[in-house]
């Protein structure tokens, strides 16, 4: 089992607070900085990394993380090489890591050989967007490497048979992802994110992630309330495109982080 | 037996299937599942015949292309004439089909990508003709190079939203339409326009094209008495060719050969000839022949026809290739410009640049053929909107 994503989960419960999980693109703007910026992120309060492997057709992402992607693999990002940037985070950070991908670049690699050399570097857990549970050979069922979770997506727009068989599947947490209603009053999202959360929680004790397009504290915050984990995704890779390679980048991504760390853990404010 | 394909997922072969974010699945299974009622529905296939004879223009005719026979050597070439279709391609076959579907769904906002622009057209029509909001995404250098069919979308009422991203042509459309399509499905029908991406589509848009080759198989045997021995096609995502060669995969004796665009040739690398230079992957929600590069990161393609310049090829040509029943063989640009050029010239016959990639084999072929066989190429498309790319290959160097 990976420990790591357990242990943080097992703490967040005891401190009766949401996890918070912040998302880059890893290469954007080349390997050595998402190194700084992972480190940064984990020193402002990051309780997990999402860390993407750059694909050229991301079609489940909005423009912002294309456009990382494509930043990433102009400077040369590669499969491997992410795997290396796994490594240098590891020997400094015990941070939980999950990998957030589509299949292509993975079949390319080899899916299996793929899975045993990202465990080998650190990472803790798998999201291959584009493959849903019936496509995979590797189903968490008969998943051949333990120390590699699969996490899966749950959407609203998922059916409750549906949502059982994915729940049933699925290992570490599962991660609520949705760009519906992102434009919705707060209370309102609020109150339908409530309404889902607790069917899915009928299905599952795993913990759930949110991620919503959340680009504020007060989003954060507002999730943070009924959410085991926040993911905030674009608004991170917008500012690192907008800073750019710089030295300062590591340090400005932390700042910007800060205040949705404090909203979602008001006690460590 | 090849008939039954695909199973209950969307497989054929290892090809195929839905490998599509959790966001979309739902939409999907919905789609596939009002598919197989609509199929068994003599309703809805009532109004379907109705729209493909009095709206569409079906039956198109099967054309004896009498001098272009004389002019390759005596094999008898007949052409099948969706040129003539409204809207000026196969296109609409599939968009009044799925249309219909989005009426029964109740979804009153439709989208769809466009390449060449033929799909576009087609689908702003049926959603003026459904009183539909219509939205097509577009790739910049797509717009700019059948700008004729933007204007066309454009009065009948659709939006056509350029899509920048990437190489800006077919396949940054369609991730654009999925897009659009994840954050809008409640209310959102996308209609898809070849036989790609996820189940249903590769299967739905493929029944839907079906009547070409039903059609051509009753015309060639009234006429002719026989089947032809040869099918030839051009291939993009492949909905004209699948369409065309389906009811024909258990005649063991009538060959098809689909064609690619081979760019500026092969070793260039400029080129969407997938059989030729790819390899088995994942792209838009399907397993099928794609070009990547050794990382998997999908690669930039190269066609003089905005139709044909996509990465992948739709997963039952997958299946067919490996199989060996249909061949796949590839024009390039300069190829292609010069069948655009016989066709006009000999049979009055101005076809689309995607087409056009079919009448260049047939060129090759259709001489070391004999006299006493019958090909039939799918006219796949009219090539009004290519006047101004072919001037400027065609005219500006005489």
């Amino acid at each position: 089992m990976s420990e790591r994503i357990e242990r943080l989960f097992a703490r967040c419960r005891e401190e009766k607070r949401a996890a918070f999980i912040p998302y880059i693109c890893a290469g954007d703007p080349r390997f050595a900085r998402s190194v700084e910026i992972a480190l940064a992120l984990e020193k402002a309060g990051a309780d997990l990394l999402e860390l993407g492997i750059p694909f050229s057709d991301p079609l489940a992402d909005g423009i912002v993380n294309q456009l990382a992607a494509q930043r990433a693999l102009e400077a040369g990002a590669t499969v491997s090489g992410v795997l290396k940037c796994v490594c240098e985070i590891r020997s400094t950070s015990e941070i939980p890591i999950v990998l957030y991908t589509y299949l292509n670049p993975l079949l390319r690699y080899g899916l299996d050989v793929f899975e045993r050399d990202a465990a080998d570097a650190g990472v803790d857990g798998l999201l291959i967007l584009d493959l849903p549970p019936e496509e995979d050979p590797n189903d968490s069922r008969g998943n051949k490497n333990e120390n590699l979770l699969r996490i899966r997506l749950i959407a609203p727009t998922t059916p409750a048979a549906r949502i059982a068989a994915i729940a049933a599947a699925a290992r570490g947490f599962i991660y609520y992802v949705s760009r519906e209603g992102v434009t919705g009053a707060r209370d309102s999202i609020a109150e339908s994110l409530k309404q889902k959360l607790t069917i899915i929680r009928q299905h599952t004790r795993l913990p759930i992630a949110v991620g919503f397009g959340i680009s504020n504290p007060e989003q954060a915050a507002t999730v943070a309330g009924v959410a085991d984990a926040v993911v905030v995704g674009s608004a991170i890779v917008d500012l690192i495109g907008k800073v750019g390679d710089r030295e300062d980048l590591a340090d400005r991504v932390g700042k910007f982080v800060s205040p949705i760390v404090s909203a979602i853990r008001p006690s460590r404010a | 037996m090849i008939e039954t394909l695909p199973d209950a997922h969307g497989h054929f072969g290892v090809y195929g299937g839905m490998f599509v974010p959790e966001t979309l699945m739902t939409a999907l299974h919905e789609l596939a599942a009002e598919y197989e009622r609509a199929k068994g529905d003599p309703h809805f296939q009532n109004q379907l015949a109705q729209l493909l004879r009095d709206f569409a223009g079906r039956p198109t005719p099967l054309y004896f292309a009498e001098r272009l026979t004389k002019k390759l050597g005596g094999t008898k070439i007949y052409l099948k004439r969706e040129d003539l279709l409204h809207t000026g391609a196969h296109k609409i076959n599939n968009a009044l089909g799925q249309i219909l579907l989005a009426q029964r769904m109740g979804k009153h906002r439709i989208i769809a990508e466009t390449g060449a622009g033929q799909h576009g057209v087609a689908t702003a029509t049926v959603a003026a003709r459904f009183g539909c909001e219509c939205i097509i995404y577009m790739g910049a250098v797509d717009m700019e190079r059948q700008a004729l069919n933007v204007a066309r979308m454009q009065f009948l009422g659709a939006k056509v939203v350029t899509v920048s991203a990437g190489q800006a042509t077919l396949k940054e459309a369609i991730s654009e339409a999925m897009r659009d399509w994840v954050t809008n499905v409640r209310t959102t029908h996308y209609i898809l326009g070849s036989a790609l991406g996820s189940h249903p589509y590769p299967m739905m848009v493929r029944d839907f094209q079906r009547v070409i080759g039903e059609e051509t198989k009753a015309q060639i045997l009234e006429r002719e008495k026989r089947l032809p021995d040869l099918l030839v096609a051009c291939v993009g995502g492949g909905s004209n060719a699948i369409g065309l060669f389906h009811p024909f995969l258990n005649d063991a004796n009538v060959r098809m050969v689909g064609v690619e665009a081979g760019g500026e040739g092969i070793r260039s690398g400029k080129h969407a000839a997938r059989f030729q230079g790819g390899r088995l992957g994942v792209l838009q929600g399907t397993k099928t022949f794609l070009l990547a590069n050794e990382d998997g990161q999908i690669e930039l393609t190269h066609s003089v026809s905005a139709g044909l310049d996509y990465a992948a090829v739709g997963p039952e040509h997958s299946y067919l290739h490996e199989i060996g029943r249909v061949e796949y063989d590839f024009a390039t640009d300069n190829e292609a410009l010069a069948g655009f050029k016989l066709l006009s010239e000999t049979e009055g016959i101005i076809p689309a640049l995607e087409t056009a990639h079919a009448v260049a084999h047939i060129a090759k072929v259709a001489p070391k053929m004999s006299g006493d066989q019958i090909i039939v190429m799918n006219c796949s498309g009219r090539g009004d909107k290519d006047v101004a790319m072919a001037a400027r290959h065609l005219l500006s160097s005489s």
